[in-house]
């Protein structure tokens, strides 16, 4: 049908182009000033930093961490896949809930929640361990997605082929999984690779505390913006990659549209094994952290707390994740709609450019920040603006994503019939498009604001002097070994990261 | 007047694919027209053209005089007042019955702006529905709104797509029927683009048939249906039976049916194709002249009638005749076959 012609010949409205090119140059910036800025001192010196022995060990440890949480992650992720939608699992539906709701659990939070019960964790197993913790549910929500979409009715034909169950899962089942299982595995490797807040509590040096310590210890800035564009590549390499994947995956999945659910598999004798399975993996993933926290804010309030400090930090957080919030989705609209709309290299490249975001560990974007902020523009030095405009470069990703997938569930007939009706492009803006995809483009917004509320490493290096959010607060705190006084700070953080969630699990359905 | 005029249209797609190659189509102020094709014959691409979505390579399209795609002439789709009903209906989720009737009345005042979503509505048979939301109409509601929607501004044109098919079958034939008064009673000429042979028949005036690009006729349906251009059109828009013929004298044709009286003179030609309806043939038990004998094969029974396929000496493949009334034969059965009326001859 002509149909797959439908916008591929029309160019986007000024309206929109004009502010996507905005937004586009607005996330590359950091990029190509960090880059210029490697390069100051000449690429012989950029060199000697980077081939420096301590550099190659820093290499060394971010890729070992790397390979042990994605294996890790691999193993939790798939097996509490398999184990929730595949077999008779008493409470399957409760567990698969358990299962994502590490998400909601900030790095430096599950690393409180370690160190503060045994400090002696602290180093690669401490670091190791809270990682895998919040990140596994990355390899399990695609795989039990893909799980759930693959059509029975091949596994029943591979048994009455003459293979066993197990036989079956592995030659039929697991190889249609390696789309999903690969493309979450990248996900975990980048966000391994870009945290700050768990292994510099847990005091394991990564690429991320080496640049925060370098930047903190010298005037000298130029070893730290050497080190973070070697941190950009790896990470560049690693969302490409991730991309592909995905792409595969979507081919695979095309046409399976499944018309039943597959038959459980009776468990029989391995029943308690599995339950003890996902009995433990949520006892350590969510009962500890949030155990601890009760513990440390029981103890606390018989220490007697300081709520007035407290409500101040909920408050500038609060402030600042809503103005991150703000500036994102305002730059992600023009961008998102080109991209639902409009195909062609022009409207591809500025998704791309959006999404530079997403590879750019938060460091490393506050760090090519403030060398701009100190060359051109000082006054926003250590200025909110500065802060904000770090999220947005960091997140747009999030609210593009959002806007785009939001842009879509509006069928282009009706901007069509819009047109016909008398609307200009503009009129058909305003009254059809936005008013549908509002409520897709608000829910990302919320996701937005939360993810700019648990925002460490960017925060901690551009807030002005003397402003807390409750991230900051929370690491300081942990940092110096005040448990108690940490407490108060990350389950305010949970609560705030819960109600948005809660909203967004609605709207889904 | 409104006047539909489309002119060596042509369009190819990035691929290289030509997908129009100089489509002609006249529709007369006040016509319901249908265009007819198969899925991939460039029905739609000409439909979003002439509303204004896609640019034509070459080709000129006017309606009522006026330009609207030529030489460096491409009248955006808000200033062209054509309205559209797509499949579906594709209402605005986010507004109301009354306004996703009221959208495109822009320049009215609220007064005029109520009596004509009034007005539409009633001529919709919806009067009351106003303040339903779409989802709570059901999808013959949600069609007649849409028209009601496109009719309001009083375009010049309106081009429907497909918009039947989301239908159940019950239901079409009232909608469809509703759709044709509705147009009807306000004058507009009308597009309808279709796949569905029975439904041009039935709703249009006269019926375009696109095949690979082109108009290969353009007919009143009756004309479109008795007088096919070529034996192509003769099986697209209806069942057709094709036997080879020799040309005999007095316009006749001889045929493995007998001797057949042709429609129009052959020009000519010695040898064709002949053109017969399934509605022409008669089972018959007598043993009189121009009654071929042939054995039963299959008998499909519809209820208002049913379609007997017989096999006939020097035909090899069986011919299928439509029976109306009781049917008195069985499969395996030998039977008599009479032809009635003037056959087609095609080269």
């Amino acid at each position: 049908m002509p149909r797959r012609a439908r916008t591929a010949g029309r160019r986007p409205p000024l309206v929109l182009l004009v502010p996507a090119c905005v937004a586009a140059l607005f996330a590359l910036l950091p990029l190509g000033y960090l880059a210029v800025r490697a390069l100051e001192r000449g690429p012989a010196f950029a060199w000697d930093v980077v081939s420096d022995e301590r550099t190659l060990e820093l290499l060394g440890r971010s890729l070992g961490l790397t390979v042990v949480v994605v294996a890790a992650c691999l193993v939790l992720g798939i097996s509490l896949a398999w184990l929730t939608v595949r077999t008779a699992l008493p409470g399957a539906r409760a567990w698969s809930v358990l299962a994502t709701l590490p998400l909601a659990v900030p790095s430096y939070v599950a690393a409180f929640a370690w160190l503060s019960a045994e400090p002696d964790l602290a180093g690669f197993g401490g670091a190791a361990l809270a990682l895998t913790l919040v990140s596994f549910p990355y390899v399990h929500l695609p795989v039990a997605a893909a799980l759930r979409g693959i059509d029975p009715a091949q596994e029943e034909v591979a048994r009455s082929l003459g293979h066993g169950p197990l036989r079956t899962f592995v030659r039929v089942t697991l190889p249609q999984l390696r789309p999903a299982a690969a493309g979450g595995a990248l996900l975990v490797a980048l966000y391994v690779l870009s945290d700050f807040g768990a292994v510099s509590l847990m005091r394991y040096d990564t690429f991320t505390r080496a640049i925060h310590t370098s930047y903190r210890a010298s005037f000298d800035r130029t070893p730290a913006a050497a080190l973070s564009v070697v941190l950009v590549v790896m990470t560049v390499v690693l969302v490409a990659a991730e991309a592909r994947t995905r792409g595969r995956a979507g081919h695979a999945r095309t046409g399976t549209g499944t018309a039943r659910p597959a038959l459980p598999v009776t468990l029989g004798r391995w029943r308690p094994l599995a339950l003890l399975w996902c009995g433990a993996v949520a006892a350590v993933a969510v009962a500890f952290p949030l155990g601890t926290l009760g513990y440390w804010l029981a103890v606390g309030s018989s220490a007697g707390r300081d709520l007035g400090g407290l409500a101040e930090t909920a408050w500038a957080t609060f402030a600042v994740a809503a103005a991150g919030a703000g500036l994102t989705t305002v730059l992600a609209l023009p961008v998102g709609v080109i991209a639902a709309r409009h195909r062609g290299r022009g409207a591809r490249l500025l998704e791309q450019a959006a999404y530079a975001g997403h590879a750019l560990p938060g460091i490393t974007v506050a760090l090519a920040l403030v060398f701009f902020a100190v060359r051109y523009a000082y006054p926003l030095y250590q200025q909110l603006p500065l802060l904000i405009c770090a999220y947005a470069v960091l997140f747009l990703p999030v609210a593009v994503a959002a806007t785009r997938a939001a842009v879509l569930q509006a069928q282009p007939v009706l901007e069509d019939v819009a047109r016909s009706l008398g609307r200009r492009p503009w009129q058909v803006l305003r009254e059809v498009t936005v008013p549908l995809a509002a409520p897709g483009v608000a829910a990302g917004a919320a996701l937005t604001f939360v993810v700019c509320m648990k925002e460490l490493p960017a925060t901690l290096l551009l807030r002005p002097t003397g402003m807390d959010t409750l991230a900051t607060r929370l690491w300081t705190e942990t940092g110096a070994g005040s448990f108690a006084a940490a407490a108060p700070y990350a389950a305010a953080l949970i609560l705030l990261a819960a109600v948005p969630s809660y909203l967004l699990g609605r709207h889904r359905t | 007047m409104n006047e539909l005029h489309v002119e060596g249209l042509t369009k190819s797609y990035e691929e290289g694919e030509l997908i129009l190659r100089g489509l002609e189509l006249i529709v007369p102020s006040g016509t319901l027209a249908a265009v007819l094709g198969p899925s991939g014959c460039g029905k739609t691409t000409m439909l979003r053209i002439v509303a204004g979505f896609l640019r034509a390579d070459t080709g000129t399209v006017r309606l009522g005089g006026r330009l609207l795609n030529g030489p460096g002439v491409h009248v955006p789709p808000e200033r062209r007042r054509i309205g559209i009903v797509p499949q579906e209906g594709a209402l605005f989720p986010h507004l109301s019955v009354a306004r996703n009737v009221a959208f495109g009345l822009t320049g009215a005042d609220r007064c005029e702006r109520r009596r004509t979503k009034d007005e539409m509505l009633e001529l919709v048979g919806l009067t009351g529905y106003g303040d339903r939301m779409p989802h709570e109409l059901s999808g013959g509601q949600q069609q007649r709104v849409a028209l009601a929607r496109a009719l309001a501004p009083r375009p010049q044109l309106v081009l429907l797509d497909e918009p039947f098919n989301a239908l159940d079958s019950a239901l079409r034939a009232g909608v469809r029927a509703d759709v044709r008064s509705a147009l009807r009673a306000t004058g507009a000429t009308a597009v309808l683009v279709t796949h569905d042979q029975q439904e041009a028949l039935s709703t249009a005036d006269l019926v375009a048939v696109v095949r690979d690009g082109r108009v290969a006729q353009c007919a009143t349906p009756q004309d479109l249906y008795r007088r096919p251009a070529d034996p192509w059109i003769a099986g697209f828009v209806g069942d057709a039976v094709l036997l080879p013929g020799t040309v005999g004298a007095d316009n006749t044709a001889r045929t493995a049916l007998g001797t057949v009286t042709l429609a129009a003179p052959p020009g000519g030609l010695r040898a064709g194709t002949v053109l017969l309806r399934p509605e022409q043939l008669r089972l018959t038990d007598e043993d009189s002249v121009g009654v071929v004998r042939g054995t039963v094969t299959d008998v499909s029974y519809y209820g208002h009638d049913a379609m007997v396929t017989v096999a006939v000496d020097g035909h090899d493949t069986p011919i299928g005749i439509r029976v109306a009334g009781p049917i008195r034969v069985r499969p395996g059965e030998e039977t008599g076959v009479r032809v009635e009326g003037e056959a087609g001859f095609h080269p």
